[in-house]
């Protein structure tokens, strides 16, 4: 098992005419994701790296069966396109791109509530089930199959950890990348329980950053609810407030989203943080009795 | 994006929410002319992108035209917390029965625009969320549907008794909304909005902020934008795809991700350094970029010595090096660099470096050390 997606989710690409969809389209393929279509609309017909290109996601859907949209579209058209994917009824819409306006992921998570979808993202890496399926722009090659379960706002960092947790011969059940921004899709609390349900997953690391108080949430969700171990590390210790630490939800404003009271929360429910990154493997372990 | 109160205002009397008459004056000369000749109760206010503008001496009254004018001649050129004051506003001083607070903001938990209201006007909304949060009105509005009128008014009933003033209050929150929306706002506060002896409502001052990411589809926005010279350097390093922000320590560091670029931050600071900055290059290992990067970092003149810390991804390490050897051939520096790379074909990486002759290492932790020793070594 794992969550979110597995060796039979099938998997269509919204901008795959692009260079990014294209080139990720590819790697995704190559990974053995099961791509069965592609959106770029007015180039129906046509066909990228041998995936079928339909003009509309509706019609994307209904000849391929597709459970699952990546959206690569660039920024002014993102939100459009996941309320798209979400009126032509897939389950999961994942958004890669970057620089999505506030005011377009509002009107989109309003539609995707009432649909019922879910998202990733956006300006996210995506997810991977290592094996089965990865969807988005993670480098495949370091990840392994395992059971710990990740969840990050971050990207590199993500990898960064995924990277010790392979060397420390620590597998992964899914890994998700959530997005930096600060108004997105599923964020901690959904995914933990999600992890807290799946008998693949042992033990979670979760990687917060300053802004906002999603990290606060999780870590009273974690003391009431989760009988699975939690490692979490803090990104954005030495962060100035007012200033957007290149993330746009990663922002210290009027003194509250600061990494000492996550940190604090974290401590108050028992979940251990890392000081550096590199403590991460060895708390899992820890936690898990190896 | 920030802008100046006098800017907010304009966009308040745009959309027709009543502010008192005033005038923005930019030097002395301004003030004389532009300011009635008349001896009424005025305001002088500084425009400067910071709060306290009051308790630093910026806010002051008059009670004729030369009073202005003396006052004007005191804050313009003033500096508040290490800005300069380029610009008075002179408004009319309006007597005050009662104040209000009145805002939007973006939430990112309701993932909604909610609207907070409080009798309590013209503090620090912050100040009261914390002191006594019950006495905050907090709607939260439906992204699709908008600000209903009934909702105006419900929040409006809770702050006025008097039913004319009830509408007046429900109608400048309706307008408010509007320019919210059609602006890609992320704040707009009015503190205070008053009610007058007279009975009328009127916003006193007001605050606005913008969504960085939508500002290509808000030209007119856009073109209020004012940055200090450190923020002009973020925007100039941001066109060249580069996140940079300036901090106050000595080591620089250039970071591929923004997460590992804070976390980068941290871990210098946790050995004991300071950073001297956050800088995120993005995904790609261009060359070019790199120079740019150090350019940048090296600008900072109390930059001792660089951290470049680069997860190889999908974009191998070796690429990566190989990139970063390019740059370093064309920038001509004394600062000591350390480089450390992992992921992908890390050690052909970290081989290509060690063969260009500049010091490398494989964790984090090591090349924090390692940077901040050679900081010290420079001083």
């Amino acid at each position: 098992m794992s969550i979110l997606i597995n060796k039979d989710t099938k998997v269509i690409v919204q901008g795959i005419t692009g260079r990014d969809g294209g080139f990720h389209t590819s790697k995704m393929n190559e990974y053995g994701t099961n791509i069965v279509g592609g959106i770029s609309p007015g180039k129906g017909g046509t066909e990228v790296d041998g995936v079928p290109v339909f003009d509309t996601v509706e019609e994307a859907v209904k000849a391929t069966g597709a459970n699952v949209s990546v959206i690569f579209v660039p920024a002014p058209f993102a939100g459009d396109a996941i309320m798209e994917a979400s009126y032509a009824g897939v389950e999961l819409v994942v958004c890669i791109t970057e620089g999505v306006p506030v005011h377009d992921m509002m009107k989109a998570a309003q539609v995707l509530k009432q649909n019922g979808t879910k998202l990733i993202g956006a300006n996210c890496p995506g997810l991977i089930t290592p094996d089965e399926c990865l969807i988005g722009i993670l480098p495949a090659m370091i990840f392994k199959k395992g059971n710990v379960g990740l969840i990050s706002r971050s990207g590199t960092l993500t990898y960064e950890v995924v990277n010790m947790l392979t060397e420390n011969d620590l597998g992964q059940s899914t890994c998700v990348g959530i997005g930096g921004d600060p108004v997105s899709g599923l964020y901690f609390i959904d995914l933990l329980e999600m992890y807290e349900n799946d008998p693949a997953t042992d033990a979670v690391v979760l990687i917060g950053e300053i802004g906002g108080d999603a990290e606060e949430q999780a870590a009273r969700y974690i003391k009431e609810n989760m009988t699975k171990p939690v490692v979490a590390f803090i990104a954005g210790q030495s962060a100035p407030p007012g200033k957007r630490m290149g993330h746009a939800g990663a922002i210290i404003s009027s003194g509250s989203g600061t990494a000492e009271e996550k940190i604090k929360a974290f401590g108050e429910a028992g979940v251990p943080v890392a000081k550096e990154p590199g403590e991460i493997p060895r708390l899992v372990k820890e936690k898990l009795g190896l | 994006m920030k802008i100046h109160e006098f800017q907010a205002r304009n966009l308040f009397k745009e959309y027709g929410i009543p502010v008192p008459d005033g005038v923005v004056c930019h030097s002395l000369e301004e003030v004389k002319a532009m300011v009635p000749d008349d001896d009424r109760l005025r305001v002088v206010k500084a425009q400067v992108h910071v709060g306290g503008r009051g308790k630093a001496g910026g806010v002051k009254l008059a009670k004729t035209k030369a009073e202005a004018v003396e006052i004007a001649g005191q804050i313009l050129g003033m500096d508040i917390k290490g800005l300069t004051v380029e610009k008075v506003m002179v408004a009319d001083a309006v007597d005050i029965e009662k104040e209000f607070y009145v805002g939007l903001i973006n939430d990112r938990n309701t993932k909604s625009v909610t609207l907070m209201a409080s009798a309590e006007g013209g503090v620090e909304i912050e100040e009261v969320a914390r002191v006594s949060p019950e006495k905050i009105i907090k709607l939260t509005i439906d992204p699709v549907m908008g600000l209903m009128e009934w909702q105006a008014r419900k929040v409006a009933l809770q702050l006025f008794n008097d039913p004319k003033q009830m509408r007046q209050a429900a109608s400048i929150l309706g307008k408010l909304y509007r320019l919210y929306v059609e602006t890609d706002s992320s704040l707009a506060e009015i503190n205070p909005l008053v009610v007058t002896p007279d009975k009328k409502v009127l916003a006193i001052d007001g605050k606005m902020n913008f969504d960085d990411n939508a500002l290509y589809r808000r030209p007119k926005i856009l073109a209020l934008r004012e940055a200090t010279p450190e923020e002009e350097k973020e925007i100039d390093a941001n066109e060249k795809g580069l996140s940079y922000i300036k901090l106050d320590g000595n080591i620089g560091c250039m970071v591929n991700g923004a997460g590992l670029a804070m976390a980068t931050m941290d871990m210098i600071k946790l050995y004991g350094g300071e950073p001297a900055n956050f800088l995120d290059i993005g995904g790609s290992s261009n060359p070019e970029k790199v120079v740019e990067a150090m350019n940048i970092l090296l600008s900072d003149k109390n930059v001792k010595a660089v951290m470049i810390n680069i997860f190889g991804g999908i974009t191998r390490c070796d690429d990566v090096a190989r990139g970063l050897v390019t740059a370093m051939k064309k920038i001509n520096t004394d600062i000591p660099v350390v480089i450390r790379l992992s992921g992908t074909n890390a050690k052909e990486g970290l081989d290509i470096i060690r063969e260009y002759g500049l010091p490398t290492v494989s964790t984090m932790s090591e090349a924090a050390q390692k940077a901040i020793e050679l900081s010290r070594k420079g001083i």
